[in-house]
C-alpha cells in the first residue's frame, strides 16, 4: 500500500491526493469503488462537493454509511448502468479498472455517467514490473500490484501504453495524465509518454468525452 | 410555538388507547380517499417525544408497521410491554429524543384510536365494520400529512419506517418531496409482491371463515372472530421470521414433554409459541382493521402510480428531481421484503440522480430484524441520521 500523508484531519493515500486535486470545488462526485469512504469524506470536507459512493464489499458501505457519506453496495460492471446520462460532473474510478470484467465498457458507463472521469491504475509497464517478470521469470509484485497472482483481484492489467490506445480508439479525450512514482507521489518533472511508462508505478487520468 | 404544545380544544387525551392525543381531523376538508370516497371527520390518535424547536426543523416522523401503533416509545397500553421500537427511539438514542421531535401517528384504518372499521361510523353510532371505505398506503400517507399541518410543522427531518412503514416512507417521499429532508425505508418494497399478497389473502380467509366474524359485523354479535385472527397472526408470524432463527430458538425441541405423544396438542415448542403469538395477538388487534390494512398493503405499487401499466411502471418517476436523502436497508434473511425487492428501490433512485445510501445488515432473524437490537443497524443509521442533521444544521456548536 502506499504511504499516507498527513492532509486536513485525517490521513489521505498520495494517489487519492492526486485525485482529489482534479476535482472542481462544489461539483457533483460518484466515487466507484469507494472503499471506507476516505476520499469522498475528503472532498465532501475540502471541496464541499456532493458525493456519492459504490462499494462492492457491504462492511465498507457500511462503514462509509455511518461516517455520514451517501454509499451503496454495488459493482462497477453491473450497477453502473443504473445512473442516467451526466449525473455528475466526474465519476472516480480508483485502482479498480484492472479488476473489472469488461474495463472498456466501465470506461463508456463512466464517461456516460460523468461529464470527467478520473480513472487511476498500476501501470503494467513500470520499470520494476518489466525487470521482476524478464529477469525473475516471476508474476510481478510491487507496491501497487502486492497480491500474489493466485490472490490478486486484478484480471485485465495494462500499461499507460495500452490505456492511451484504448482512450484514442474510444475517442476520449486526455485531458491530463499523471504518472506516479512507487511512494504514489507526483514524479517532480512531467513525464513524456515513453518515460512515464517506464518509471510510473500508477498513472492518474483525467478524461472526458469528445463533445457531441 | 417553540414546543409540542397542543392547540387548546382540538386534541382530547384518551385513556383508552394510552398515552398520546387524538384529533379529529377533516371536519371542513374531507380526506379524499384513493377508492374515490371523501373521509371526513376522521380521528388520528398520535404520541410524540422530545420537543419542536423554534425553526420547526427537527420532526420525524416514524411510520408504524401493519400491526404496531403509535406507542413507539411508551409502556403499551394494552399489552404492558415497552415501545415497539424502544431500540431506537429516546434520550440519547439513534434517534435522540433530546434532538428531535418524534412523532408517531396510528395509521387510518388501524385500531389504536385512529378511525377505522372499530370505530364508530358518526352517522351511525355503530361500528363501521366493512362500510369503512377500504384504504391504501397513500390514503395513510396523506392523513399524516393532515396530522403535521394540524401540528403547524411544515415539514420533515426525516421520515422512517420499517415493513409497512418502510412503504408509507416511500410515499411520503413520492408524494410530498418537499416535506421530507430525510427517507429511511427499512426492509420493504416499492410494490407488494404476488407471494406477500398470497400470504395476505390466507390470514384475510381465516378470519372469513370464522363463524365469530359475522360479514364483519361481529360487535353486533358481541364477539370477536378469535380463531380466524389468531390463525392469521400465526402464518403471517412465521414469514417474520427465518428458518435459521426458528432453529435456532425452538428446533424440533418438544413442549413440556419428554417423548412424542402421538396427539394433536402442541408437540413442539414452535407450535406452542405461534398459538401464543396468535392468542395474544387477538387481545389488542381488531380483526377488520387486520383485513383493512393487509389490503392497503397489496394495493401498494408505486410505479404504477406513476401511470405505469399492471406489468410495471416507472418507479424512478416517482423520484424524479428528489433532494431528499434516502438510507434503504434490508436484512439478509428477510425474505418477507428480501434484499432484492430493496435494491430495486436503490436502482430506481439512482436513475432519478437521488441521493440515495444503501445498507444490507447481516442477520439470521429474518424480517423481524428491524425491530430488535442490530448494533450494525444502529450504528449506520446513526452515521446516516447525524451527517443529515449536519446538513440540515441541526447539530448547533458543539457535539
Amino acid at each position: 500500500m502506499n504511504h499516507p500523508v498527513q492532509s486536513g484531519h485525517r490521513d489521505i493515500r498520495n494517489d487519492l491526493l492526486l485525485i482529489a486535486e482534479m476535482v472542481r470545488p462544489g461539483s457533483r462526485v460518484l466515487d466507484v469503488g469507494c472503499g471506507d469512504g476516505t476520499l469522498l469524506e475528503y472532498l465532501a470536507r475540502e471541496k464541499q462537493v456532493d458525493g456519492r459512493g459504490i462499494e462492492v464489499r457491504q462492511a465498507g458501505v457500511n462503514a462509509c454509511v455511518a461516517r455520514g457519506l451517501s454509499v451503496i453496495q454495488g459493482d462497477a460492471d453491473t450497477d453502473l448502468d443504473d445512473y442516467p446520462d451526466a449525473a455528475f460532473d466526474y465519476a472516480i474510478l480508483s485502482l479498480t479498472l484492472q479488476a473489472t470484467r469488461n474495463p472498456r465498457s466501465v470506461l463508456r458507463s463512466l464517461l456516460r455517467i460523468g461529464r470527467h472521469a478520473i480513472v487511476s491504475f498500476p501501470n503494467f509497464g513500470y520499470w520494476r514490473v518489466r525487470a521482476q517478470l524478464l529477469l525473475g521469470g516471476r508474476m510481478p509484485m510491487t507496491a501497487a500490484l502486492d497480491d500474489p497472482w493466485y490472490e490478486t483481484q486484478n484480471i485485465h492489467l495494462c500499461t499507460i501504453r495500452d490505456f492511451d490506445e484504448l482512450c484514442a480508439r474510444e475517442g476520449i479525450i486526455v485531458e491530463q495524465r499523471i504518472a506516479v512514482n512507487g511512494h504514489g507521489r507526483r514524479e517532480g518533472w512531467q513525464l513524456s509518454g515513453a518515460a512515464a511508462n517506464i518509471f510510473g508505478a500508477q498513472a492518474v487520468y483525467l478524461l472526458r468525452r469528445r463533445a457531441p | 410555538m417553540s414546543s409540542q404544545d397542543d392547540k387548546p380544544g382540538q386534541d382530547d387525551k384518551i385513556d383508552q388507547i394510552g398515552p398520546g392525543q387524538r384529533v379529529t381531523l377533516g371536519e371542513t376538508l374531507p380526506l379524499r380517499l384513493d377508492c374515490g370516497i371523501e373521509l371526513g371527520p376522521f380521528h388520528i390518535a398520535y404520541c410524540t417525544y422530545g420537543r419542536l424547536n423554534a425553526d420547526k426543523s427537527n420532526a420525524i416522523l416514524i411510520c408504524h408497521a401493519l400491526t404496531g401503533d403509535q406507542h413507539v416509545a411508551n409502556t403499551h397500553p394494552v399489552t404492558g410491554k415497552p415501545g415497539w421500537w424502544l431500540t431506537l427511539v429516546g434520550p440519547g438514542k439513534v434517534i435522540d429524543t433530546d434532538r428531535f421531535f418524534v412523532i408517531c401517528s396510528n395509521v387510518i384504518g388501524g385500531c389504536m384510536g385512529s378511525s377505522g372499521p372499530a370505530d364508530a361510523d358518526p352517522r351511525t353510532g355503530k361500528p363501521w365494520g366493512l362500510n369503512f371505505p377500504l384504504i391504501t398506503i397513500r390514503d395513510m400517507v396523506n392523513a399524516q400529512a393532515m396530522l403535521l399541518d394540524h401540528l403547524g410543522i411544515p415539514d420533515l427531518f426525516c421520515v422512517i419506517g420499517g415493513s409497512m412503514g418502510g412503504m408509507q416512507v416511500l410515499q411520503w417521499a413520492a408524494s410530498y418531496p418537499g416535506r421530507c429532508f430525510a427517507a429511511v425505508p427499512i426492509a420493504c418494497a416499492a410494490r407488494h409482491s404476488a407471494q406477500n399478497i398470497a400470504f395476505h389473502e390466507v390470514g384475510r380467509q381465516a378470519i372469513y371463515t370464522d363463524p365469530d366474524w359475522h360479514a364483519g359485523d361481529y360487535f353486533s354479535h358481541h364477539t370477536i372472530p378469535r380463531n380466524g385472527l389468531a390463525v392469521a397472526r400465526m402464518a403471517a408470524h412465521i414469514t417474520y421470521l427465518s428458518e435459521a432463527a426458528l432453529h435456532r430458538k425452538f428446533g424440533r425441541n418438544l413442549q413440556n414433554r419428554e417423548r412424542l405423544t402421538y396427539g394433536f396438542e402442541a408437540e413442539f415448542q414452535v407450535e406452542s409459541y405461534l398459538r401464543h403469538q396468535g392468542s395474544t395477538f387477538v387481545e389488542r388487534f381488531d380483526a377488520n382493521s387486520y383485513l383493512y390494512i393487509t389490503r392497503a398493503m397489496d394495493y401498494f405499487d408505486l410505479a404504477a402510480q406513476m401511470g405505469g401499466t399492471a406489468a410495471g411502471g416507472n418507479l424512478a418517476g416517482a423520484f424524479q428531481g428528489s433532494r431528499t436523502r434516502f438510507c434503504v436497508v434490508s436484512f439478509t434473511s428477510d425474505w418477507l421484503f428480501p434484499t432484492s425487492e430493496n435494491k430495486a428501490i436503490v436502482r430506481a433512485l439512482n436513475a432519478a440522480a437521488a441521493n440515495v445510501s444503501f445498507v444490507e445488515i447481516e442477520t439470521d432473524k429474518g424480517h423481524d430484524a428491524f425491530l430488535l437490537d442490530e448494533p450494525e443497524m444502529f450504528r449506520t443509521l446513526k452515521g446516516f441520521i447525524d451527517g443529515c442533521a449536519e446538513a440540515r444544521g441541526l447539530n448547533g456548536g458543539g457535539k
